[in-house]
This record gives C-alpha cells, sequence and structure tokens, in this order.
C-alpha cells in the first residue's frame, strides 16, 4: 500500500540553540510520562475500568511535547487526542487524566466528556470535539482576539491528516491567511485516519497548501522532539511579529489502531516495521544519554510517578448522578481562559 | 421615549453596546462598508472602524467558530447570518462547541447569534426559514425571538449580556412594519413571557411574527370573546410558569408556530400544558403552523403555507365553540 509522505526536514541541530539541557530533559520527560500514563490506562481499559473506548498517541508523542514547549503560558492551546505531552507541559497532572479517562468525579471533565477530550480552561487550554477539525477555528478566533487587542501571543492548535479534507480546515486556514493572524496550525500527518490512508485523503501534500492561502507552510520529523520544538519556535515569533499563521507538518506514524477496539490489520506490517526504527522517545533518551544524562533514573522516577497517580485516581470517587443535569448554562459570570502556572517549561515565552 | 422601528431598535441595541463595552465586537457577511444586507449596521464603520464591524470571510462555520474562540479570551462577538437559513453552514461549530462547552469545560462562551428568520415576502426555501427549533432541541443554547421594538432592543442587550451562546432569532418582516416606543441607553429585557394582551375565554400563544398576527386575528373581539395573546419572547428558557398561568386562566389554547409543524417551539408548548396543564383544559391543544414543507417562492404559494391572520382567526373561532 503506498502512502503519501513528505520528507522529514532535519531540525535537532537548530532547536539546541534555544533549550538548555534542562528543557531537553523536560521534553524526554513530557514524552516518557505521556507513554507510561497511556499505556497504564490501557490496562485499567483492559481491566474494565475505563469506559468506552481508548485512544492514544503512542510513537506521536514528540508532535504535541515539542509544540507544546515552545509556547509561553499566556499563548492559548486546543489540543487534539494523541497529544497528551501537550496537557502534561502545560501542568495537567497524571492523577486528573487518569480520573478523567476512567470517568470519575476529579477527572477534569468531572465525567462530563471521556478520554483526551478535555481542556483544563485554568491552564489556558480548550478541549477538542469530536467533529474534526473545529479546533482550527476556535484557535483562530483566539488569534483574531490578540491580534485585535494588540497583545503579543498567539493560538496553537493540532489537526490530522484526515481533518485537511474538511471546510473547517479550509476555512480557518483562509481566515487566518486573509487577517494574517497569530496562529500556529499543527498538521499531525500520521498516515491514517482510522483505516484511510493518506493517499485516499488528499492529492497534493497538505503542507503546500499553506502558500495558497498566504502563509508559511514547513513540514518536520514529527518524530524528533526538538525538532518539532524549533519549528513551533520559529512559528511563534513569526505570528508573534506579525508576520501571520504557520502550517506545520509533522510528519508520524500512528503506531497504534485508532483506539483500543481496532487491530489495525489494514497497515503494512512492514511500514508500523519502519516507524518502529524512528522511535521519538529512543531518540531523544539517545541524544541525553550522550549529554550524560542517567536515562534510567528518569523513567524509574517516571514510573513512580504513573504508579502515585492511579493509586490516587482509582481511590477517588465517581461522578453523583444527581448532577448529571448541572451546569448546561454558565450561571454567573463568563470567565475567560487562564494562563495557568506553567510550572514546565524551562523556555518561557518571555524570551521572544 | 423615541418611536423606533423593529430593525433600528436592534441597531440602536448593537450602537449602545459598542459604545459601553469595548470587548464587543460585531461579525459578519458584508456588515462592515455596506452595513449588512439588510442595514442593521449601517453606517457602524465610520464611528466602530473595521476591527469591531468586522466584514468577514464568506465562511458561516468560521465565523461561529472563530466567535467561539473570540469569546473565551475575553470578547464578546456578536454575529450575524445574512440570512438565519445559513446557520445551516454554522450548526456543527454553534451545537457542538459553543453549545456544549460549558457543561464539559466549565468554560462560558458568551457569543450572541443574529438569525434574521422567517418568510412573508417570496424569500424561497432559502431565505424564509425559522430554525429556532434546531437550537431548542440542543443543549447548551438560548433561544430568544422579540415581536416588538422595545423588545428587540431589550432582549439583545440581554443576549449579548448573557454568559452564554445566544441564538436572537429577529423576523425580517417585522424589521420595518412593527414600530414602538423604546427605551434610550443600555437595559436588559428578561427571557420570559409577557401578555401582549389579557383575555379569559382563550389564550394564543405566538413568538416573533406570529405575535402581531395573533393580536390582529383576535382585535375585532371574535364574537365577544375574552381573548388573551402570549408573546413567549424567550423559547430557551420556556417560561412555564408563564404558559400555565394563562391556560389557567383561559382554559383554551391556540399556539401558533410559523416554523414547519414537525417539533417545533409550539409541540414543546403543546407536550408541557399536556404534561402539567390537562385538569385546566376545556378543549383540545390547537396548533396552527407552517406545514412540513419547505417555504415556497410564490407569493400564492407562500401564502397558502404560512399562518395568516384568517388561520388562526378561524382556529379560535373553532376552539371557542367547542
Amino acid at each position: 500500500m503506498a502512502t503519501h509522505t513528505a520528507e522529514p526536514a532535519a531540525g535537532g541541530a537548530a532547536a539546541v540553540e534555544h533549550l538548555t539541557l534542562e528543557d531537553r530533559i523536560w521534553l524526554l520527560r513530557a514524552m516518557l510520562l505521556m507513554r507510561g500514563l497511556e499505556e497504564r490506562a490501557m490496562t485499567l481499559y483492559r481491566q474494565g475500568k475505563v469506559p468506552g473506548s481508548f485512544y492514544d498517541g503512542y510513537g506521536q508523542e514528540a508532535v504535541s511535547a515539542g509544540a507544546a514547549f515552545a509556547m509561553g503560558p499566556e499563548d492559548r492551546l486546543c489540543i487534539l487526542h494523541r497529544d497528551l505531552a501537550a496537557h502534561l507541559i502545560r501542568g495537567v497532572t497524571p492523577a486528573r487524566i487518569l480520573s478523567q479517562y476512567m470517568g470519575r468525579a476529579a477527572g477534569i471533565t468531572a465525567g462530563r466528556d471521556g478520554n483526551v477530550h478535555f481542556g483544563d480552561r485554568q491552564l489556558g487550554c480548550v478541549g477538542m470535539v469530536s467533529m474534526l477539525p473545529d479546533m482550527m477555528l476556535v484557535a483562530t478566533g483566539m488569534a483574531m482576539a490578540f491580534k485585535l487587542r494588540g497583545e503579543r501571543r498567539c493560538a496553537l492548535t493540532w489537526f490530522g491528516d484526515g481533518s485537511t479534507s474538511r471546510g473547517d480546515f479550509h476555512e480557518a486556514m483562509n481566515w487566518a491567511g486573509v487577517q494574517k493572524l497569530p496562529v500556529v496550525f499543527v498538521l499531525e500527518n500520521n498516515q491514517y485516519a482510522y483505516s484511510t490512508p493518506v493517499d485516499k485523503q488528499f492529492a497534493v501534500d497538505p503542507v503546500e497548501r499553506a502558500a495558497a492561502y498566504g502563509f508559511v507552510g514547513v513540514t518536520v520529523d514529527g518524530n524528533d522532539v526538538e525538532a518539532m520544538f524549533e519549528a513551533a519556535r520559529a512559528a511563534r515569533e513569526r505570528a508573534l511579529a506579525g508576520e501571520g499563521p504557520t502550517l506545520i507538518e509533522a510528519v508520524t506514524m500512528r503506531m497504534h489502531g485508532h483506539a483500543a477496539h481496532d487491530d489495525m490489520k489494514y497497515v503494512p506490517k512492514e511500514q508500523v516495521e519502519e516507524w518502529r526504527k524512528r522511535d521519538p522517545i529512543e531518540r531523544q533518551e539517545a541524544r541525553l544519554r550522550d549529554a550524560g544524562v542517567d536515562v534510567d533514573a528518569l523513567r524509574s522516577e517516571i514510573k513512580t510517578s504513573i504508579d502515585e497517580a492511579a493509586e490516587e485516581a482509582l481511590s477517588g470517587p465517581m461522578p453523583d448522578p444527581a448532577t448529571a443535569t448541572d451546569g448546561v448554562f454558565c450561571e454567573g459570570e463568563a470567565e475567560p481562559l487562564g494562563d495557568g502556572e506553567a510550572p514546565w517549561s524551562g523556555f518561557s515565552g518571555g524570551e521572544s | 421615549m423615541p418611536t423606533l422601528t423593529y430593525l433600528q431598535a436592534i441597531s440602536a441595541a448593537l450602537r449602545d453596546e459598542l459604545r459601553a463595552d469595548p470587548n464587543v465586537i460585531l461579525m459578519g457577511e458584508d456588515i462592515g462598508v455596506f452595513g449588512g444586507a439588510f442595514k442593521v449596521t449601517d453606517g457602524f464603520v465610520d464611528e466602530f472602524g473595521t476591527d469591531r464591524v468586522m466584514d468577514t470571510p464568506l465562511a458561516e462555520s468560521a465565523i461561529i467558530g472563530c466567535a467561539v474562540g473570540a469569546a473565551v479570551v475575553g470578547l464578546r462577538p456578536v454575529c450575524e447570518m445574512q440570512f438565519s437559513d445559513f446557520i445551516s453552514c454554522g450548526f456543527d461549530q454553534l451545537v457542538n462547541v459553543a453549545g456544549k462547552m460549558h457543561y464539559r469545560q466549565g468554560l462560558a462562551v458568551p457569543i450572541t447569534v443574529r438569525l434574521p428568520s422567517g418568510g412573508g415576502f417570496s424569500g424561497g426555501p432559502f431565505h424564509s426559514q425559522n430554525p429556532e427549533a434546531w437550537f431548542m432541541h440542543s443543549p447548551g443554547i438560548k433561544v430568544v425571538a422579540p415581536s416588538t421594538a422595545a423588545d428587540a432592543k431589550g432582549l439583545l442587550h440581554s443576549a449579548i449580556h448573557d454568559p452564554n451562546p445566544v441564538c436572537f432569532m429577529e423576523h425580517k418582516h417585522l424589521y420595518r412594519r412593527v414600530k414602538g416606543e423604546v427605551p434610550e441607553g443600555v437595559f436588559e429585557t428578561p427571557f420570559s413571557a409577557r401578555v401582549a394582551r389579557p383575555g379569559s375565554d382563550l389564550v394564543v400563544i405566538a413568538y416573533g411574527a406570529m405575535v402581531p398576527v395573533a393580536l390582529e386575528a383576535v382585535s375585532d373581539g371574535l364574537d365577544g370573546a375574552s381573548v388573551e395573546v402570549l408573546d413567549l419572547r424567550s423559547l430557551v428558557p420556556l417560561d412555564e410558569e408563564a404558559i400555565l398561568d394563562s391556560v389557567e386562566r383561559c382554559s383554551k389554547v391556540v399556539i401558533i408556530d410559523e416554523a414547519n409543524q414537525m417539533c417545533a417551539a409550539g409541540a414543546q408548548v403543546a407536550a408541557l400544558i399536556a404534561e402539567k396543564g390537562f385538569e385546566s383544559l376545556d378543549g383540545p391543544v390547537v396548533r396552527v403552523a407552517t406545514p412540513d414543507v419547505p417555504i415556497p417562492f410564490s407569493p400564492p404559494l407562500e401564502a397558502a403555507v404560512l399562518p395568516g391572520v384568517d388561520r388562526v382567526r378561524e382556529a379560535c373561532r373553532e376552539l371557542l365553540a367547542y
């Protein structure tokens, strides 16, 4: 089966200029935490503790970790379902995430929505809906508000290869281009939209469409977290300089099925094997080992934190059925998204 | 108190809000330099500029979606659909993104969507619809529909101040036909019903353009009967108390919808009365609505489907004789 894959650009070397060693460890930590949490969640799913299905981003951790790390606390994010690392980088705790998966009261949506359909509004994030890529327009609207108010900040959103076929992709790209808005669009090209390969999705590499809407499009190796960071950092810099949107096509591979129930038999084994050699976590680990970092200690620290989070989440209550109809409308004042404390980023947005 | 048309009242509300709150922006197709298809925002760009009275690309999904984004970072966008029919292209953003946001995430989406709706002027199947029931059926969205100039202004202020998505159904047929005294400045009209004409033998329940139709239909007294007209004004929330109060006092009910009959606002009102007002009834609940057809273009065809004064009067007479 032929699939269309854009040639990834190298990016690691340039990225290092803007990253301290501590930042580079943070990037690895976010990816390890994402993978570990999702593996734990899959176990909980198999144990019947996660209702519905379960969606993960195995093999794509670099896309969300790298891009989210390049954003400042004042920036705003609309995060997709294979981008758990972005939530971790914004400061959502592992226990709340596992509670969310299990539909518990302590989850970010308190059981009102499932899996990765969440955004912590106090941390500047809006949760996705299932109609993709609806959040491209929400991010565009945020960027429009920033521009109208003359604020130096940007909005960033992720979406998949399948999303490029829908009208909201076109409407968002066009609107952002016409108004030259400070928005970063991250196209997470993981080769499949559910079972549909990219050669049935588009006839032209979608990164080329950016030019048609009047702004920059770049292709990045989506399995290189430092390259992802650098592409997002540069896009943010353009946005803040008033140079408009950027489309980043992060080329990666969905290494698991669309969701827990999908055995992915439509994907050729060779394709998976080929991508397994490019695992984003192994790549970052190798870099850090070379830099003298004790990666095994980091892994052990993360495993402990996941164990603790699972214990906390499992001991938390389910939501009270009496609250099922609460909160449909806002009864008080409308509170906009907050910045959060952003304890996560050695790279603070302040430097630009 | 100045006398304004329904349309002038809407313009006045928007102008007052733009002056009072720097977070209010207007977004829509051709609303800026051109002043809008119906001239609601005529001259606004001169006072408020093209950023706050924004000519958008022709993209309804984007208008709603971008308004949501702007709202969650602190603006108060007021979107204009050029015709309410076109909200079908922005349906997903309104229903799935805006409407479910607060329930899912505790994040308020203070947007107002102005929907010039209704028929009566040969607009045909795509410029005459009354889509309010689509949004009544979608949790998290408020729906209001003024019938007077004063309510058009007051309800629009309330909609813009509301922390939730509000569909503001403004009836095109009323724009220049309805006039009335309108208070100056910013004031709020509650999302509740009002008795447009008191009575005790029968109540006609209506909203939007069907209120003046109802008032005209019963204006000659219907052979001496005392007929009430209840103007719902708000469909979500629906003023159950006012409806049940009218039913209790009048015992006979005619409900009018200009919208297609199936699952229209009036169907919900009828269901409410069946559930909670049954003991007060002294006859069947009667509905007058547009049959379930697209709104036809040619004047005799359109007149044949839209509820008019004669159909309402006939329905009232029959029920009074029951």
